[in-house]
């Protein structure tokens, strides 16, 4: 068959692939074992001595690992449901103004904040709520004492969820607004005809036509449920916010690579990807049964 | 359509309209007080009293970044950083989406390695593993650990495959009689075909590589080598006023430049800014592409 023929050129194609796959996304899992050892860099992650679950231990006796978990499934879930509420919301209103101009010209607006880096966008934020900012200024203008934003535990959550909701609902949007789109027109015609307010058509008709596309996008997100967004916050907290700004991967940066416990690192990350991956598996598996979503 | 227009549903449309562009302006604002920032002179800023228009407009904070070699150097490793990654990031995936868009008869082992890529991209092994990895198989302090340093980009190979599976299967067929063998079948048709999605991947491959900062503070001994992001995360990030009260951040201020990292975040956001208006139409198709498939 010719296809048998064909097989030594598909091997080729895929080798440069399997390469960089085999190095930079395999060959890591075998430092996994460090979470299991008292690892010493002498003597390499096969040599160390093990010690079973005694990493495992040390991070559940930690105060550290409960206020992380604790801050990194808070913001998680705000920004899951933010991110799922305001993208919907806003696409809804955009679809009402029937000016083509119009609407591309505010679709083009809100997709950009995604494109920019989280860098970027913090440089600015800690800019405008600085203590002689622009923020501060209008509030001193009603008579509000300047608040140092970024130094208060209590308000540190608020606008992380917030930033990263500004950043990302105009791109969120999208998929609602290409659901949005494939609504059959007709629809709405017959529904004007029989005298239906425009309300009535937002409602009847376009609400329970997107349903379908909202509750994918909500089960999709909560593989996420441990993805508070480390390149944000990482580039917002100081350690007057470690109260309630610290999460799993910010704190497994500092405790594994600034302060090299490696075993305890590696346990709370492995412990981490472990949930995640669980969890994607299961949003993956609904999305499939319930609606047909495969992603190949 | 002839249609009767309450009152009631004008004054929502109105409303609703005057929302959506505050909304827009919202998503500019940071962009344009960036840039009114660094245009404006040191003292004004320093005193509080630019917003929304430059105050005594000057290109000085430009000119200053012209004497930093440090800047050029950082935008250069982005540079070269950007082209390496896209070159290499087409190519791989490219070559790797063709044999996995062929069905598990046409080609046995195909159901088993799109598992295999599917598991590495939901699981890894953490941050510290994958930084003895780096460091064992030698990509630190060096260009090719910032390319190659995120992975096989596995999504955008289900992209690629995906849009291949779904192109006819006559054309194969009919250059298969022809005696075109597989590398002329996805030069010649296949990719031409693909232009769309490998512009899709393409554009999303440019901004993240752009855009990354974090591996270049773990994989870089040294500052010189950090990328642009990583560069500009030290000056405008990490010496940062925010958290402090007036009295250090008046302190602050004198020695941190203000309207200079203005600047500086502007030049890094220009190219972006350029290019965006042109890429638009594709991310947007990119984004139906990778969702809505049967």
């Amino acid at each position: 068959m010719r296809n048998k023929a064909f097989y030594k050129h598909y091997y080729l194609m895929l080798l440069p692939g399997l390469l960089w796959l085999f190095f930079v996304n395999i060959l890591p899992m075998h430092g996994i074992l460090m979470a299991f050892k008292d690892f010493n860099a002498g003597m390499g992650v096969f040599r160390s001595p093990w010690v079973g679950l005694d990493n495992f231990r040390y991070m559940f006796e930690l105060d550290d690992s409960r206020i992380i978990f604790k801050n990194t499934i808070f913001i998680a879930l705000l920004k899951m449901v933010g991110n799922l509420i305001v993208p919907l919301i806003f696409a809804l209103m955009l679809n009402e103004v029937r000016h083509r101009l119009f609407t591309r010209s505010v679709q083009t607006a809100v997709y950009l904040p995604h494109f920019l880096s989280w860098v970027i966008v913090a440089g600015i934020m800690l800019d405008i709520f600085s203590y002689t900012g622009p923020v501060n200024r209008l509030l001193s203008s009603f008579g509000v004492e300047p608040l140092l934003f970024f130094a208060k535990p209590e308000l540190f959550p608020a606008l992380v969820v917030a930033s990263d909701i500004w950043k990302e609902f105009g791109f969120a949007a999208i998929i609602f607004f290409s659901a949005l789109t494939s609504i059959n027109p007709e629809m709405y015609e017959a529904a004007a005809i029989d005298g239906a307010s425009q309300f009535k058509r937002l409602t009847q008709i376009t609400l329970p036509s997107i349903v379908p596309v909202v509750v994918l996008v909500g089960t999709l997100s909560m593989g996420n449920i441990l993805n508070a967004g480390f390149d944000q916050i990482f580039n917002l907290y100081n350690p007057t916010v470690y109260s309630t700004g610290d999460i799993i991967d910010t704190w497994v940066y500092r405790a594994g690579l600034i302060d090299m416990q490696y075993g305890l690192a590696t346990a709370v990350g492995l412990l981490k990807s472990v949930v995640g991956f669980v969890m994607i598996s299961i949003t993956y598996g609904l999305a499939y049964r319930f609606a047909n979503y495969r992603i190949f | 359509m002839v249609e009767e227009r309450s009152l009631l549903s004008k004054v929502g449309n109105g409303l609703n309209v005057v929302l959506l562009i505050l909304i827009t302006l919202l998503c500019l604002l940071p962009v344009w007080y960036t840039l009114v920032i660094s245009l404006s002179d040191k003292a004004p800023v320093a005193a509080g009293q630019v917003f929304a228009w430059p105050k005594q407009f000057t290109f000085g904070s430009y000119m200053a970044i012209m004497e930093d070699p440090q800047f050029f150097r950082s935008f250069w490793i982005s540079v070269q950083r950007v082209v390496y990654g896209a070159v290499i990031t087409f190519i791989v995936v490219l070559l790797m989406a063709y044999p996995l868009s062929k069905s598990s008869d046409e080609f046995k082992p195909r159901n088993v390695i799109m598992w295999l890529l599917v598991f590495c991209m939901l699981f890894n092994g953490g941050l510290v593993p994958w930084f003895m990895t780096m460091r064992d198989i030698g990509l630190i302090n060096n260009i090719w650990g910032l390319v190659l340093g995120g992975g096989l980009p596995v999504f955008n190979v289900i992209l690629v495959m995906n849009y291949f599976r779904n192109l006819p299967k006559e054309m194969e067929e009919s250059a298969l009689m022809d005696g075109a063998g597989p590398w002329r079948i996805l030069l010649g048709i296949y990719l031409p075909l693909a232009k769309p999605v490998m512009a899709t991947i393409l554009i999303f491959t440019v901004v993240g590589h752009w855009n990354e900062f974090f591996q270049a503070l773990v994989l870089m001994n040294k500052n010189e080598n950090y990328p642009l992001q990583s560069y500009i995360r030290q000056v405008a990030v990490v010496v940062n006023t925010s958290q402090m009260d007036a009295e250090t951040a008046k302190r602050m201020t004198s020695l941190s430049n203000q309207t200079l990292n203005a600047a500086k975040i502007f030049i890094s956001m220009l190219p972006l800014l350029v290019i965006y208006p042109f890429f638009q139409k594709y991310f947007v198709k990119g984004i139906t592409l990778g969702s809505v498939k049967g």
